[in-house]
């Protein structure tokens, strides 16, 4: 019933295409990594000032000198490289980077994305995530359809905080594929067992279907 | 002109007082001047305003000055990682400034680069954008954000020169390099000052003109989260 955070993340990974320099947020994006097809290049950034990110240590190489975003120890690749904080963001806000998939709260309509501050809630900070939506060339989010409660997060206008307007091009979550278009978003594909009616149920933005929507089966 | 220093507390002497400026290089734990920030707590200097990625953990890194009450606002973009930061803030005792992360550093780099000011699109329709300066450029809107200054900078690198030429090690270069420009006095405390000459002159990260004092440190080098992988056994 629906994609499992490891099945979007496997979905997710299919957005990638070889050449590309991609940076992945933290928590469920992060698994994506796990589903880069073999026969594609990619790089992966990691904001805090690296490009070709390798995959966590074993015990005995743990570096504390070598971190990725989310504050893990993490490895180096033969094509590594590592710069400052600056020109690090200046990959991301100079449109260097060509895809970013990351986590979000809510989503709107028009692909608004809130996904760093609930009022109310002590705010940590947005981090790299505000940069990241209104500089990379592509924006990808990963989420659950619906929140715990079981209320849509697929809105007419976030409720929360924004963290960018109009920056998200395509969205995953555990019902299906949607893309942010013109006049609303468009249901591309629906996760296994997923049903039309389900998704018009947990999802509170306009939509329209896409005439060639793809019905995934379970695997 | 001497630039080496014995330690960090007479490298830091004369240069602080109550109420100053302070960047602290760093991303979470990783390349942080740990040394300097202990000097800091020991020097008793308060009402410290804190440009820095983050604001480190409870008992280590910039939580140390936290815990002694001495940071009276930090600048940050994001600061979720320890409980007193949680509780001085939520009862008015620290002021707190978010910066996205790429703002703060093109804010640090513009601050030592003599650029007052710039335009961008971070943040454009959020929160970030209220009541700063608006401006359309071929059509698509950026907001202003001005240039950061500090009284001192204190950064943390991997090897220097005599001459304060500093080259950085892996992610823990970090926010270092700008905030070494954008301090009037910039502190660098580092693993190892070699001989003049040893470096070589195409790989070095900081030029020495941007450090005024530097000692060797010695480094604990916490780490926040240790993630590793199993060895496949053959």
């Amino acid at each position: 019933m629906a994609w499992t955070r490891d099945e979007m993340a496997a979905r997710a990974a299919r957005e990638l295409e070889d050449g590309f320099y991609v940076n992945l947020g933290i928590g469920i994006p992060t698994l994506v990594a796990n589903h880069i097809a073999d026969d594609i290049d990619v790089t992966l950034q990691s904001e805090n000032g690296m490009l070709g990110m390798g995959p966590f240590p074993y015990d005995d190489d743990v570096d504390a000198d070598l971190i990725n975003a989310g504050k893990q120890t993490i490895t180096e690749l033969r094509r590594t490289s590592y710069f400052s904080s600056a020109d690090s963001f200046a990959m991301i806000r100079g449109g260097h980077i060509d895809l970013s998939i990351l986590g979000a709260m809510e989503i709107s309509e028009s692909g608004d994305i809130a996904n760093w501050m609930i009022p109310g809630k002590l705010v940590k900070g947005m981090g790299g995530a505000m940069d990241l939506v209104a500089g990379v060339k592509r924006v990808v989010v990963i989420m659950d359809h619906a929140n715990k409660k079981g209320e849509p997060k697929l809105l007419k206008a976030c409720s929360l905080p924004l963290t960018g307007q109009a920056c998200v091009h395509r969205i995953i979550t555990t019902l299906g594929v949607f893309d942010v278009v013109e006049d609303g978003l468009k249901l591309l594909e629906l996760a296994p067992g997923a049903t039309l009616e389900l998704v018009a149920e947990q999802t509170e933005a306009k939509y329209s279907v896409a005439d060639n929507l793809v019905a995934h089966e379970a695997a | 002109m001497k630039k080496v220093f014995a330690d960090a507390q007479a490298a830091l002497d004369g240069l602080v007082f109550d109420g100053m400026t302070l960047m602290a290089g760093g991303f979470g734990l990783c390349g942080i001047p740990e040394n300097s920030i202990a000097a800091l707590h020991k020097a008793g200097v308060k009402d410290l305003t804190v440009i820095s990625n983050n604001c480190g953990v409870d008992g280590f890194g910039l939580g140390v000055l936290l815990d002694a009450k001495q940071i009276k606002k930090m600048v940050s973009s994001y600061v979720g990682e320890n409980k007193e930061f949680e509780r001085q803030f939520l009862s008015g005792e620290l002021e707190l400034e978010f910066n996205p992360q790429g703002t703060l550093a093109e804010r640090i780099r513009a601050g030592g680069a003599g650029i007052p000011g710039f335009f961008t699109k971070t943040g454009v329709g959020t929160l970030i954008a209220e009541g700063k300066e608006h401006r359309e450029f071929d059509g698509e809107t950026y907001i202003m954000e001005t240039g950061l200054k500090a009284d001192v900078s204190i950064v943390k690198a991997w090897k220097a020169d005599p001459q304060g030429n500093l080259v950085f090690r892996k992610t823990a270069r970090n926010f270092n390099p700008m905030m070494a420009t954008a301090g009037k006095v910039t502190v660098a405390e580092v693993e190892e000052i070699v001989e003049l000459g040893a470096l070589n002159p195409d790989e070095i990260h900081t030029p020495g003109i941007f450090v005024q004092r530097l000692f060797v440190g010695s480094f604990e080098k916490r780490i926040e989260q240790r993630t590793i992988r199993e060895r496949e056994v053959a």
